[in-house]
């Protein structure tokens, strides 16, 4: 997830100060992982040097100034682009799991033990999932789905890897 | 339904070495499966891999070639075929992919079937389905024929009507394979809801992982053989 962009659409709807950004995100998106302040500022400073936040105005604190940042038109801009683009289907971890089963068949251990372990990790992860959905409002309901759907397509290649592990164990060992 | 409730630890229906062939084709070649009481345990696996065959063994609806099902300790292919039976109508609830239900009677008639085939008055049948129904979200229906409502309300209704006997295994076989993602998962959870606030344990077999998601563990068949993948893990 690209944190700059989502915290430049966070501020779409008005100026806000780090710690508010922080917030607005963690509630929204960071569930699983909620933003460090370090990333905030550090993005912020980023999207400053970038002209795409302006610094509106500072508060005196106790503790250390408190910016208030606004998007700009080239923000804005920004936003809208990355919105429109689509992302790029990245198969990363059947490229990892592919890589473990030919090393698996390469050096004698069971490859299916391999994918079966897998499997059930999947599933685990699965339940928790489907657990959470069903006690959680329909935002979290939408997260869950989306992440419980890319683990049922893992799912079916582990199963259809399972179903060719002889034929790959010819192919590899040639 | 007998009165003793076993032990939580204590495999309430359990296979071992189940061998059953069609003609030439061995459906399951020594396929094991255990399950508790109040347990949801899924059974995956491929097309053809054998797993709805396990579920007709270990319903006593098919007689294995060899190994055996015990439930509750005894052994199912001792017993005659009209003990079968009444462990099918008393103890066992069945949720198939298409329902099943008579189209000639209304769904709350259909739910209250069980019941009135184990020697209940009409009138007691049909409160306890109105009950069930309700339960099922699909209390509007009860005067329905099953040819009038849509799948999704079709599969709630055969869920009540597998429930309303208070078996203590429900059988599934594709619950949700003739539903849309939203039907599926509200009949998944109001299956499995409904199952754990019961007790009973269910057999859910599914070739779909987020419906097997609503299960405690899962059994994968393959070829015939099955895997606990409990002991993968």
């Amino acid at each position: 997830m690209s944190i700059g962009h989502t915290l430049l659409g966070l501020l779409e709807s008005g100026p806000r100060h780090g710690y508010d950004l922080k917030r607005a995100f963690d509630e929204r998106f960071g569930h699983d992982r909620p933003l460090h302040y370090g990333q905030v500022y550090s993005t912020m400073a980023r999207l400053l040097k970038n002209g795409l936040v302006e610094v509106e105005g500072i508060e005196p604190g106790s503790g250390p100034e408190r910016k208030r940042y606004a998007i700009t038109d080239a923000g804005l801009t920004d936003v809208e682009t990355w919105l429109a683009q689509p992302e790029k289907p990245e198969p990363y971890l059947q490229t990892t799991l592919y890589t473990k089963v030919v090393l698996a068949l390469l050096t004698g251990r069971s490859a299916i033990d391999l994918l079966d372990t897998q499997r059930a990790e999947h599933l685990r992860l699965m339940r928790e999932l489907t657990r959470r959905k069903s006690s959680g409002d329909l935002a979290d309901q939408l997260i869950c789905d989306h992440a419980l759907f890319h683990l049922e397509a893992d799912l079916r290649w582990l199963e259809l890897t399972a179903a060719r592990l002889d034929q790959l164990a010819t192919e590899v060992r040639k | 339904m007998t009165s003793s409730t076993p032990q939580p630890s204590t495999p309430l229906l359990s296979a071992d070495a189940l061998h059953k062939t069609y003609g030439p084709t061995p459906a399951l070649d020594g396929a094991d499966f255990t399950i508790r009481s109040g347990e949801v345990v899924a059974v995956m696996g491929p097309s053809g891999s054998g797993k709805s065959t396990l579920l007709h063994c270990l319903a006593g609806i098919v007689r294995p070639d060899a190994g055996k099902v015990l439930y509750r300790g005894e052994e199912l292919s001792a017993m005659s075929d009209a003990a079968r039976s009444a462990l099918r109508r008393g103890d066992f609830g069945f949720v198939f992919q298409f329902g099943q239900l008579v189209p000639e009677l209304t769904c709350v008639e259909n739910v209250a079937l069980p019941l009135r085939l184990n020697g209940a008055k009409r009138k007691e049948a049909e409160r306890l389905a109105t009950e069930w129904l309700h339960r099922l979200e699909v209390d509007d229906l009860g005067h329905k024929r099953p040819g009038e409502v849509s799948g999704g309300q079709g599969q709630r209704v055969a869920v009540a009507r597998a429930l309303v006997g208070g078996p203590r295994v429900i059988f599934a076989d594709e619950p949700t394979g003739a539903l849309d993602s939203l039907n599926g998962e509200r009949v998944m959870r109001l299956l499995t809801d409904a199952a754990r606030d019961t007790g009973a344990a269910v057999v859910l077999v599914t070739h779909e992982a987020r419906v097997a998601a609503y299960s405690d563990r899962e059994i994968v068949v393959r070829d015939g053989k099955s895997r606990d993948m409990e002991r993968v893990a």
